[in-house]
């Protein structure tokens, strides 16, 4: 038994030399070198987008490349956001998109979860395989039936084909809140149930305000889902005043590959793209945290 | 049909009751799955076996929009051709690179967040402004890597105007916005527990055998999610080639997603359409189903927190 130990330690001292020899120092330096390079080609096309949109036009295309436009062209921004109606189709992404399908999910979604993971009923388990199991089905299977329905129900041209079906739960943030749900403690539920609390009233008081950071993900990932969102209002929004900010800035390079080489082109391309993208990025500073704890959650648990 | 059964082998008064209460929680669900799924599913079946263009009722015609499929559309050989050949490069690349790099951010390193937030913010950021940029980063005329290419009297590189380059260019992109499974690798790379590479120092492994024997089969279960993630993702990419190239150069990156689409909502051809989509979920529920048969041999369950 001394021995076995005495010989790991000496094991380990073998294979871990002291730290400053060039055995060490060597793969370190490789690592890092690597990670550098990476990261730089990782973040050099949104580098690119943010740069490119502070350019004059020649700018855009000098070479060598250049960098830090100085002076930055800070007006690109507002005359680019006045060039077509961005701001109507801004207010399109929150107000008509973004805000009620994630209202609508965090309602649906946390009332099924609930449903799935603290209250035991036979059956529960079969029906919470089948809901994930859906997650699987290629959504292009049910495009073109879904389509049809809308269509016949005349919704096409609205919002509803994209935010109605939220009231109903989605696959995904079903599952996250039942994980965070499971983790809760059957004491409290206990605890109310013998106060005589209904369900509802024990959903509703004790285990929402307790997931407020499970929410928060759920909000978090289903506001970015709309957001970002291009094929949804594609195949549904056929009307300008409709447009949301996605299809406005593709709308943006049809106008300009129409008429050509057009000035300022691509520094206007890359302002829009920049302050579409930049919510996003912003959010992902501030909440860091819940967004990886979230998809470490979802893969994590699968 | 599971609550059926139960109920006619008898249920006391309180499990009835808790019956029902579930069932009332989950009843949103349950009717979206009925409304928003099942029934698309099983219309779709039937739309594939008529002639509908949305304005005049469907038409049954049997097998030929299947038959047309076969053996009279050159187009989706093509289709299904790129799409094989996408799928087939960029899921396994893109599952290695990403465990790869999960795997250095996974080691002692000074700004890990940093790393990590540099690699993931390309998968979050809305599509349409990753298109613009990729659009214009591969421009032939005015792209910054063209124009090097230029100023130093090379050949510029065609990026999505020429057949060979098209498709490992929008690999490129998927490469470039697949964050989130380096984060999932990443997670589940922090979860392995560090006692494991103790014991397997302590039996004389190299950092190359600890890679191998402890920290890939540790992971696997994570590493068949994400294959299997990529794999359905992968075969339905659209938005990319739709933006970039919209299918050309020579339908070179017309991928099957894309002309599901356009037979759709360009031709209004929505029989043909469902058919092309129950093909794909026939292919892609075959090899889904391949993939879980072989990973009883590579995919090690045991340990962790299950």
């Amino acid at each position: 038994m001394t021995s076995a130990t005495q010989s790991a330690t000496s094991v380990r001292h073998t294979a871990h030399p002291g730290k400053y020899t060039t055995g060490r120092v060597m793969p370190e330096v490789l690592k890092y070198a690597i990670l550098i390079v990476l990261a730089a080609s990782y973040a050099f096309p949104l580098y690119w987008m943010i740069s490119s949109a502070l350019k004059t036009d020649p700018q855009v295309y000098r070479i060598p490349p250049v960098l830090i436009p100085n002076p930055a062209q800070w007006v690109n921004f507002a005359n680019a956001w006045v060039s077509d109606n961005f701001t109507l189709y801004t207010f399109n992404s929150i107000f008509r998109y973004a805000l009620p399908y994630t209202l609508f999910t965090l309602l649906s979604s946390s009332i099924v979860a609930y449903g799935f993971s603290r209250i035991r009923w036979p059956g529960r388990d079969k029906l919470f395989y089948l809901c994930i199991g859906t997650m699987l089905i290629p959504y292009t299977v049910t495009m073109v039936p879904l389509f049809i329905i809308f269509k016949q129900l005349k919704w096409t041209g609205t919002y509803l084909p994209m935010i109605i079906p939220a009231l109903f739960g989605n696959a995904f943030f079903i599952f996250m809140l039942r994980q965070f749900f499971m983790t809760l403690p059957e004491e409290l539920s206990e605890a109310a149930r013998i106060d005589g609390a209904s369900e509802l009233g024990i959903f509703f008081r004790v285990i929402l305000p307790l997931a407020k950071p499970a929410l928060a993900v759920v909000a978090l990932f289903a506001f970015m889902g709309t957001w970002n969102d291009y094929l949804g209002p594609l195949i549904y929004i056929n009307k300008y005043q409709m447009f949301p900010l996605a299809l406005g800035i593709q709308k943006l390079r049809n106008m300009m590959s129409q008429v050509g080489n057009a000035p300022l082109a691509y520094p206007y391309l890359m302002a829009v793209s920049t302050i579409a993208a930049a919510p996003i990025i912003i959010i992902f500073f501030f909440a860091q945290r819940t967004f990886i704890e979230g998809i470490a959650l979802t893969g994590i648990k699968g | 049909m599971a609550v059926a059964t139960m109920s006619r082998k008898g249920l006391s008064k309180g499990e009835t009751r808790s019956l029902i209460t579930g069932l009332l929680f989950v009843s949103p669900w349950l009717i979206g799955f009925l409304i928003w799924t099942l029934y698309p599913l099983l219309s779709s079946i039937f739309y594939s076996f008529t002639r509908y263009d949305l304005v005049r009722p469907p038409i049954w015609i049997g097998f030929d929009n299947f038959k047309e499929i076969f053996t009279d559309d050159p187009r989706f050989w093509t289709v299904v051709y790129n799409t094989f050949f996408y799928v087939g490069i960029s899921v396994p690349l893109g599952v290695v690179v990403a465990f790869l790099m999960a795997s250095l951010l996974n080691t002692k390193l000074v700004l890990r967040s940093t790393f990590r937030a540099i690699f993931y913010i390309p998968s979050i950021v809305p599509a349409v402004c990753s298109a613009m940029v990729w659009l214009f980063i591969y421009n032939n005329q005015y792209g910054v890597i063209n124009n090097l290419l230029r100023a130093s009297g090379q050949p510029i590189i065609p990026f999505l105007s020429s057949v060979e380059w098209a498709k490992p260019s929008l690999i490129l992109i998927a490469l470039w916005a697949q964050g989130t499974a380096v984060v999932i690798f990443l997670a589940a790379l922090q979860d392995v527990p560090r006692s494991l590479y103790e014991a397997a120092t302590v039996d004389g492994a190299n950092a190359f055998h600890r890679f191998w024997h402890v920290t890939i089969p540790m992971c696997s279960p994570i590493i068949l999610y994400n294959l299997v993630m990529s794999f359905i993702g992968a075969f339905q990419t659209f938005l990319m080639p739709y933006l970039l190239t919209n299918g050309g150069p020579m339908a070179s990156t017309e991928f099957y997603a894309m002309n599901l689409y356009r037979q759709a909502f360009e031709f209004f051809r929505m029989g043909k359409a469902c058919a092309l989509a129950w093909i794909m979920a026939v292919i892609v529920a075959v090899l889904t189903a391949a993939l879980f048969r072989t990973s009883g041999r590579w995919v090690f369950y045991g340990g962790g927190d299950r």
